[in-house]
């Protein structure tokens, strides 16, 4: 039976269950959406330190209204606070610390991701092209990539597929995905359900998948409570 | 007398004067943190035209590089995002301004490699995606890469918390952003600082960037403008 839930209840369903990729010890780069809201589930019993691209190591909570320092933004160009033994530097070396994989994990959005882990978020042929920003660097720089996004689009077709139809942010760069139905392992052979959500079944996320899906021995309910 | 002084400029207007007609210039600042302020004003009064701007980001509708925009000074933007501004958008679908997109962190390092006299490099960034076209790809270690090329410019203007009267410079925060690529990668780099001293007055162990890239300063008071501010609010 399928599950209704509105949009925040599923942003926050997701963003819980992402959470559960952060180690204590990792340093992590959070995409710009949805994935920036991981950091506010993140368990206080982990020590993380935040990436952020334009050149910050370190990323703190948001300010109160009279910490707000102008010279002080996340990739998303929000105002943000360094954190204790944060460390600042140019977008050349923070591009160094994600091209050179010193990265534990990126957590980022996705339009479409396919079955051998290729990723398309930044553009949709026929639509103004905002450009890429530092996804194309990040999803090759980290140890793991994550993809955090809706199962289905909004007309319910599916958003993990064969093969992506818009064009690409990076060729088989996808590790795991996350969705509100399900999270899945891309794998040698294809994709493989590892989680489901409580109240769907294995043909209910068939259905809305295109992608050829193996499902694990070990099938787990996704547990995103905290 | 032959000196490492710097040129101090006493005007906006005589600082971007090294920018003409068809030259390419380089901008700091990531969305609208780190710019030169004051310097993008003088070149808007200046109108001179036909522009090829390198900066991430294209400021937004009224200010920073958006103010370029508007008077259509700009033929050519290279950067990773430009989704803020709409009157970008406008000239790009009516074919008024030409777009290279580069991922960031090819962005970045393509400055840095123009600064520091590397032509070109490999990045894994790109490979398989539409920027690739046209581009070599060449495996290393079974891993297939993109060669991009550096990128310098006739004029970078930069933006710093303090310089000296040597050029040195110290930036603030995430202000540095792409600052100091883009200071070394000027023929003629113009900083704009907020606060200008003497030599001697900054710890040369926490200088970000040698005097030896800059060319002229100017003192300039900033407005700071927040794109997205985000706060917290008290329990």
């Amino acid at each position: 039976m399928a599950v209704e839930m509105d949009k925040a209840a599923v942003r926050e369903l997701i963003a819980r269950r992402a959470e559960k990729e952060i180690e204590s010890g990792y340093y992590v780069n959070l995409g710009i959406g949805m994935p920036t809201m991981v950091a506010n589930y993140i368990d206080n019993d982990k020590e993380v330190v935040l990436q952020s691209e334009n050149g910050l190591l370190g990323i703190g909570r948001s300010p109160y209204e009279e910490e707000v320092d102008p010279d002080l933004i996340n990739a998303g160009k929000e105002t943000v606070t360094a954190s204790i033994g944060a460390a600042y530097c140019d977008s050349a070396e923070s591009f160094a610390m994600i091209r050179g994989e010193h990265l534990d994990l990126a957590i980022l959005g996705g339009m479409e991701v396919a079955e051998n882990g290729d990723l398309a978020n930044w553009m949709i042929p026929g639509k103004m092209i905002k450009g890429m920003g530092g996804a194309m660097d990040i999803v090759h720089g980290s140890k793991k990539v994550v993809i955090i996004m809706d199962h289905v689009n909004k007309h319910g077709d599916p958003k993990i597929l064969k093969a992506c139809r818009l064009p690409l942010t990076g060729k088989g760069v996808v590790d795991r995905i996350i969705t509100e139905r399900a999270v899945m392992d891309v794998t040698e052979e294809s994709l493989k359900l590892i989680e489901i959500a409580e109240g769907w079944t294995v043909d209910e996320i068939k259905a809305s998948t295109e992608a050829d899906l193996i499902v694990s021995d070990e099938l787990m309910t996704i547990q995103s409570n905290t | 007398m032959e000196t490492n002084m710097k040129h101090i400029h006493t005007s906006f207007q005589e600082a971007v004067k090294d920018i003409n007609d068809h030259s390419t210039i380089m901008v700091g600042g990531f969305g609208l943190v780190g710019i030169p302020e004051n310097l993008i004003l003088a070149l808007v009064e200046s109108n001179v035209k036909h522009l090829t701007v390198i900066s991430n980001n294209c400021g937004v509708d009224d200010w920073g590089l958006g103010l370029l925009l508007e008077n259509k000074q700009i033929d050519k933007m290279i950067g990773s995002y430009v989704g803020e501004n709409k009157e970008f958008e406008r000239q790009v679908l009516a074919g008024e301004l030409e777009v290279e997109l580069t991922p960031q962190g090819t962005l970045a390092e393509r400055i840095r490699a123009g600064g520091a006299g590397i032509p070109a490099f490999y990045t894994p960034a790109g490979v398989g995606t539409p920027i690739a076209e046209g581009k070599e790809v060449r495996t290393f270690d079974g891993r297939d890469y993109l060669l991009e090329t550096g990128l310098t410019a006739d004029v970078s203007l930069v933006r710093a918390l303090k310089g000296d009267k040597h050029g040195n410079l110290i930036y603030n925060k995430t202000a540095r952003n792409f600052n100091p690529m883009m200071a070394a990668a000027g023929a003629v780099t113009i900083a704009e600082v907020e606060e200008l001293v003497e030599p001697g007055e900054l710890d040369a162990d926490q200088i970000h960037t040698p005097g030896i890239y800059v060319q002229g300063l100017i003192e300039g008071q900033q407005e700071k403008r927040i794109e997205r501010r985000t706060v917290r609010t008290h329990a």
